[in-house]
């Protein structure tokens, strides 16, 4: 048992920092009201830091709470597709050249309406993203990046002309569950095809874990903070799997 | 104003030389052609509202009748049998606007006399016209009332919840916290659509829909929270699309103030049609002018797709074309707010230095443009605390390079769609900063061999360098070659290109000839 609480300045204090806008003028009634709501939560303390009208009718709050709930740190397992350790570009090509002997042919875009290719875009172009460079600059790979609102269909006759190794699906909005809507329809129409087994699926986005992926039928899916070297890692390793199986 | 940076007059006259020399074929182009929005956008203002009960907009059935009749009739025009209509059939425009959204086909009729046809063009020309003056007339007066209550530069808050009727409790709300500008974003992919939605609307996907109800129920809701604060608040919405000039339109006809309105967007990053974008963007731009709205260019979108520090030359670039573009549509520098970014990859040591240099440069450039500056997002992250800090010093350069129209940045911008109190913080932020540093522009002086200095010198000279390659190729050949944003556009290729029509010898289009008239371009 490993048991951790928040850490204010003192070990297992519990503080906690909180914002929120409640729908009520400000003032004295508004700052009880947000302080009992905190209580409410389990938190077995709390004071309002601060309070200031956003209209007539909302008002938004600073406030700090104390809780007693803990977990225990042994027992937690991560939803990470990546393993801590990515291979560097140099690396990854390295070990295509090595273990698969061609080059990796991927297909990415940002599927359905969404026109966010921020992410797509820090994956694939040749620049990248925090000085971690795009599939497009890795010698061993031809990566094609279709952009945004590109359709599901469009994506899978793409992958399929350009004999695709992977394809990676980006979903930046999800209001309205569209990403949902859109990463099944993707997986649906390549069953209805027959190509499920043909590439590795892999999808992307802030709001994209591993575990929602692949319930979805992907094979992995990444969420925030991955870069191009996450990606790769794992497309050449699942390769290589396959090729071995 | 007295410059800071010492840029040679020279070298930015022939920087716009260039521009004027680059754009000079595509005007050509633009002069012998329209589009199917172009033809719509002047059915709008002829008074072409409604839809059927498919949803389908009158203004895209009239076009589409006389396209079905015959695909070579829209070389005359589609007014003409917009008119001809009014005249045979004797109704007012909302009586055929109905008699066609109830499936009246108005290509069963035969062309009458044209003089009837012209004095009937020439009433509704001058009934919009009027309409539109009004509106013109009107913010006049109000900014002239509520003189110097403004922020300077001008703050301005975005809103998007799909619902139009959510939107204006947003919008008030942001309003009365201190924004002088609201921008409804429009719905994910609207600008790839071929038609404006009709009525309002409640369902959008990161943005509303932009319709010409939303635009008026926005601009009731504004107009009375102007009243209160007693200061304008001016209202934005988005042009750039495959439907650039009915939307400018529609701003026109409900007083908008604002249009993002972008000459190449469509075409380097929603992959649309180069000749058609062309032709679009200069009637919207017409509209645009004649309406007094101000026009926001996309330069910040080839930061977000390349690297700001290397590529800040394309933004410089960009700028001239916008503007030229601009100058040929028949818009002053007044209402030009070209656009540029606080985009630099936060770890560069002196980057600050660069943003200011950069932000200083098109200010003494530009320097009667309502320049238009955003702030950081590729670089955001989930740490919102440091997303603050970034936002602080992106509101620092605004206030220090007097720029125009400030769009406020988000602490949660790589989070979600903005809370309320996000904007409320922007806004808090925004005035701590150009309150306490109201007067910093005028005091400083800038090491003439500083690093600010030397880096406005050297992006202008790469500015030069670029535009120059574009000349010696030309725009279409550049934009295919992927000069521009480090895309590739094939010129048949893109969305829209079939809506791209030839005018004939008997191209008939009154309210075309009506603004270039009145705004010195014929």
């Amino acid at each position: 048992m490993h048991v951790i609480r928040p850490y204010g300045d003192t070990m297992d204090d519990g503080k906690v920092q909180l914002s929120f806008t409640l729908p009520v003028p400000d003032g004295a009634r508004g700052r009880e009201a947000a302080r009992k709501l905190v209580l409410s939560w389990g938190f077995k303390d709390c004071e309002v830091v601060h309070s200031a009208p956003l209209s007539a009718e909302y008002s938004f709050y600073v406030a700090y709470g104390k809780t007693e709930a803990s977990v225990d740190y042994d027992a937690v397992v991560a939803d990470e597709a990546s393993a801590d350790a990515s291979m560097s570009m140099d690396e990854v090509n390295e070990f295509i050249r090595r273990e698969l002997g061609r080059k990796v042919v991927i297909v990415g875009a940002c599927t359905g309406f969404d026109a966010h290719t921020v992410g797509i875009d820090a994956i694939m172009n040749m620049k990248g993203y925090n000085h971690h460079y795009g599939l497009e600059r890795y010698s061993d790979m031809d990566a094609y990046n279709l952009g945004a609102q590109v359709p599901n269909e469009k994506l899978i006759d793409y992958a399929l002309k350009v004999k695709a190794d992977a394809v990676l699906i980006s979903q930046v909005v999800t209001q309205k569950d569209t990403h949902i809507h859109n990463m099944t329809e993707f997986i649906e129409l390549l069953e209805a095809k027959g190509l499920r087994e043909r590439f590795i699926c892999v999808a992307g986005g802030p709001r994209i874990g591993n575990k929602l992926a692949v319930e979805l039928g992907f094979d992995v899916g990444f969420g925030r903070g991955t870069y191009a070297d996450d990606v790769a890692t794992f497309i050449v390793k699942r390769l290589a799997e396959k090729k071995k199986a | 104003m007295r410059t800071k940076l010492h840029l040679p007059k020279d070298r930015v006259d022939y920087a716009r030389q260039l521009a004027q020399r680059i754009t000079a074929p595509v005007a050509a182009f633009i002069d012998n052609h329209s589009s199917v929005t172009v033809e719509r956008a002047s059915l709008r203002l002829a008074g072409a509202d409604g839809a059927n009960a498919d949803g389908v907009p009158v203004a895209n059935l009239v076009v589409d009748q006389i396209r079905a009749a015959d695909p070579a009739l829209l070389e005359d025009g589609a007014l003409r049998r917009y008119v001809n209509a009014l005249v045979k059939t004797g109704e007012g425009v909302d009586g055929l606007n109905a008699k066609l959204a109830q499936g009246f086909d108005l290509m069963s009729l035969a062309l009458g006399e044209p003089a009837a046809i012209e004095d009937k063009a020439a009433q509704l020309v001058e009934a919009s016209a009027s309409r539109i003056k009004d509106n013109r007339a009107h913010r006049d007066r109000k900014l002239e009332e509520f003189r110097d209550r403004n922020s300077k530069p001008l703050l301005y808050l975005i809103v998007a919840t799909g619902n139009i009727y959510e939107d204006v409790k947003q919008a008030k709300a942001a309003a009365e916290q201190g924004a002088d500008v609201i921008a409804v974003i429009r719905t994910t992919a609207q600008s790839l659509l071929d038609y404006v939605p009709f009525g309002p609307t409640t369902e959008g996907f990161g943005g509303t829909y932009a319709t010409q109800e939303n635009f008026r129920i926005m601009r009731a809701a504004l107009d009375e929270v102007c009243e209160k604060q007693k200061r304008y608040i001016l209202l934005t919405n988005y042009a750039s699309g495959l439907c650039m000039p009915e939307i400018a339109a529609m701003g026109a006809l409900e007083r908008l103030d604002m249009m993002l309105n972008d000459s190449m967007y469509g075409i380097l990053f929603r992959d649309i049609n180069m000749y058609r974008t062309f032709v679009d963007q200069k009637f919207s731009r017409m509209i645009n002018a004649y309406a007094g709205i101000i026009i926001n260019t996309g330069e910040d979108n080839y930061l977000t797709t390349s690297d700001a520090f290397e590529k800040a030359y394309t933004v410089l670039a960009s700028q001239f074309l916008n503007e030229q573009f601009g100058f040929r549509a028949g818009l002053p520098a007044k209402l030009q707010g070209l656009g540029h970014a606080f985009e630099m990859d936060p770890t560069i040591k002196n980057g600050f230095l660069y943003e200011l240099s950069q932000a200083q440069m098109a200010r003494e450039i530009f320097p009667e443009h309502p320049l238009k500056y955003m702030p950081p997002t590729k670089f955001m992250s989930g740490d919102v605390f440091k997303g603050y800090a970034m936002n602080t010093l992106f509101n620092f350069v605004s206030k220090a390079t007097n720029q125009g129209i400030h769009l406020l940045g988000m602490l949660t911008e790589a989070v979600h769609t903005p809370f309320m109190m996000d904007r409320y913080l922007a806004v808090e932020n925004a005035k701590y900063v150009m309150n306490s540093m109201e007067d910093f522009y005028d005091d400083v002086e800038f090491r003439k061999d500083g690093i600010i200095v030397r880096r406005a010198h050297d992006v202008l000279t790469q500015t030069i360098n670029f535009m120059e390659e574009v000349e010696a190729i030309g725009m279409f050949d550049s934009i295919e070659r992927g000069l521009f944003a480090e895309v590739k556009r094939p010129k048949d290729g893109g969305k829209g290109f079939e809506g791209l029509i030839k005018k004939g010898p008997g191209y008939f289009n009154p309210f075309e000839d009506y603004l270039a008239r009145e705004l010195g371009l014929s």
